[in-house]
């Protein structure tokens, strides 16, 4: 980017830094110091030793850093018996599962609604633009029948299946094979490839940076989701961590469970925010095609 | 010619068709999923909204009656969800949305590296739902004094005994706002901070030189108008996480009625009617609603930013 020095003071995306800056960051101090503060007390919480938790008033910094609460939540194990590593392990998999099967049927999806041709393109495209604004709280009690009636009660992949089509994923996508010049794609037709090949070979590489946000976004969704296992699951060998913390969560009122319930609320925080801090320029990169036109 | 192009439109019109069929295979797993789990459930909702249905035997036809009831005899629902409803989705809606444009404009005038891990840290609440973290806002709003907030204020002098904020008629709401505020600068806040990112500098210079004279006008005059699809994309996203957020009140208070109906939503109720009175008819009309308030808030958004006439 060129260098218009003159300009450097006021202008957006400043290459270097300048005092007129400080009032942006002295505006941005208190809700920055807002965002952090409940985080950075989930953070010493997990790690304070019972004693700490116990103090009176209580302290906001962990004075002798432990993993007790750790150890105590990986051996408590609920009334049902169950250790708390399966649950965690369902997780695991119901993420992965989600994670692939999602990228894969939104991916295709997104490469026909953008650059092949077929009756009722248009449509589906103006339909899923309209269930973007859909909220998927509102059909709780029509989707649990509809989830009865497929037979679908405590089988493991209810934790999966609702989760596949995400409007707001394939939008993302197919804005962003929209910017993959139609001129790339007709010439390797035209070397002999077929749409498959098309698609794997030609649009999933360049659709990284979006593939990653989808995956992000997902991602937060499942790991963060209690709902399937409280709406649809009886059998809690079949339970995930998310709902295994939220029950914690609900019953801890003693002073010791606060810090198992902190501990457990790392341990789902941090994995987000690895994966984010880890594909932040892509998710960047995607959401600058994110508009609605 | 005319031989030529009769032979060759033959199996040109299959190779068309064989592109279709190759068409329809790409979109088919995402189109029977949404069918399954997004298209049916909502007319399933629509239709068993005209019903009375205890989820035991067959729905039976009443016509409007659940609409009918949910506007005369629902009086939870006209003097508490109504007015909470529409405060929370306000306040949340768009006032986070304002809140989401102004934090991303401020920090775009910033240095890549500074604004990067302030965004990082703004964006980070959200990567959890707030219903996760309710476990940390139960602590910080515990009603003894062994509360965060208790115990500063009490130190601080500014309240005599522990206040019972979580189930108190006078909290509850505000809580939640400032909740769901915390953990909403998501996907909406990333798109409105790359598309002003984006916006091509030389619109800025060319904007000074036509006599754009500070920060505000250029906000005004060439920041939005330039962004409007990522300010309309943020703006259908802050909707919708509003109201999908909105089981926070229970989760914070541990009750659904949340106490004395001070925090309880549209989408609680639906709940509660549902899953614990077994009126799904009713509960499916509730939800027809809210869908239905998604839709028009989402049409405003439309009206405001949106490139087409519709």
């Amino acid at each position: 980017m060129k260098k218009h020095s003159k300009f450097q003071g006021t202008k957006i995306n400043p290459s270097r830094f300048h005092p007129s800056q400080i009032r942006y960051l002295i505006i941005l101090t208190p809700v920055v110091l807002f965002m952090l503060l409940p985080l950075l007390y989930i953070f010493n919480h997990a790690f304070k030793p019972l004693e700490e938790l116990f103090y009176y008033p209580p302290r906001f910094i962990v004075e002798r850093p432990t993993l007790a609460n750790f150890t105590r939540l990986f051996q408590v194990t609920g009334t049902s018996g169950i250790p708390m590593s399966r649950y965690f392990f369902n997780s695991l998999i119901v993420t992965a599962l989600v994670l692939v099967a999602s990228v894969l049927i939104s991916t295709m999806a997104g490469y026909a609604l953008s650059k092949l041709n077929f009756k009722g393109k248009k449509m589906m495209n103006e339909v899923n633009t309209l269930s973007l604004m859909f909220v998927g709280i509102a059909v709780t009690i029509p989707r649990y029948l509809i989830v009865e009636r497929l037979g679908l009660i405590d089988n493991f992949f209810v934790h999966v299946l609702p989760y596949l089509a995400v409007p707001v994923g394939l939008f993302l996508i197919k804005q962003f094979v929209d910017q993959i010049p139609n001129e790339l794609i007709d010439a390797s037709r035209v070397d002999g490839a077929n749409e498959w090949q098309i698609y794997t070979k030609i649009i999933l590489p360049l659709i990284k940076p979006a593939i990653a946000t989808i995956v992000i976004l997902s991602f937060q969704t499942v790991w963060n989701s209690a709902d399937t296992s409280t709406t649809y699951i009886n059998n809690d060998l079949l339970k995930t961590f998310a709902f295994y913390m939220n029950t914690l969560t609900a019953n801890t009122n003693g002073v010791a469970g606060q810090g198992m319930a902190a501990a457990a609320s790392l341990i789902m925080f941090l994995p987000n925010l690895i994966i984010f801090i880890v594909m932040q320029s892509k998710v960047m990169d995607t959401m600058a095609h994110s508009g609605i036109k | 010619m005319t031989e030529a192009t009769l032979t060759l439109k033959k199996p040109k019109s299959k190779a068309i068709k064989e592109k279709q069929k190759i068409a329809y295979l790409f979109v088919f797993p995402y189109v029977l999923m949404f069918t399954i789990f997004i298209v049916i459930p909502v007319i399933a909702a629509i239709l068993l909204s005209f019903t009375y249905f205890d989820a035991v035997r067959f729905p039976s036809w009443i016509g409007f009656e659940n609409y009918i009831n949910i506007m005369t005899n629902d009086e939870v629902f006209m003097q508490n969800v109504i007015p909470n409803t529409l405060k929370y989705a306000i306040i949340v809606g768009p006032g986070g949305y304002i809140l989401s444009f102004l934090l991303a404009w401020v920090l775009s005038q910033l240095t890549h590296k500074i604004r990067t891990v302030l965004a990082l840290i703004i964006y980070s609440p959200s990567l959890t739902s707030g219903i996760t973290m309710a476990v940390l806002w139960r602590v910080i709003f515990a009603g003894d004094n062994s509360g965060y907030l208790n115990s500063i204020l009490l130190s601080l002098g500014l309240i005599v005994e522990p206040v019972i904020w979580l189930q108190s008629k006078d909290f509850l709401l505000t809580i939640m706002i400032i909740v769901t505020l915390w953990s909403s600068m998501g996907v909406g806040f990333l798109a409105i901070l790359a598309g002003i990112l984006n916006v091509n500098q030389e619109l800025y210079e060319a904007g000074y030189i036509d006599g754009i004279k500070n920060k505000f006008q250029e906000m005004l005059y060439i920041t939005i108008p330039s962004i409007k699809p990522q300010m309309l994309f943020g703006a259908v996203m802050a909707i919708v996480g509003t109201f999908s957020s909105s089981g926070i009140g229970v989760a914070l208070s541990g009750s659904n009625p949340t106490p004395q109906y001070a925090g309880q939503l549209i989408v609680n109720h639906i709940e509660y009617y549902g899953f614990n009175k077994y009126e799904m008819g009713y509960a499916a009309a509730l939800s027809v609603l809210l869908l239905l308030i998604v839709y028009l808030f989402s049409r405003i958004a439309f009206k405001l930013f949106g490139s087409k006439d519709e």
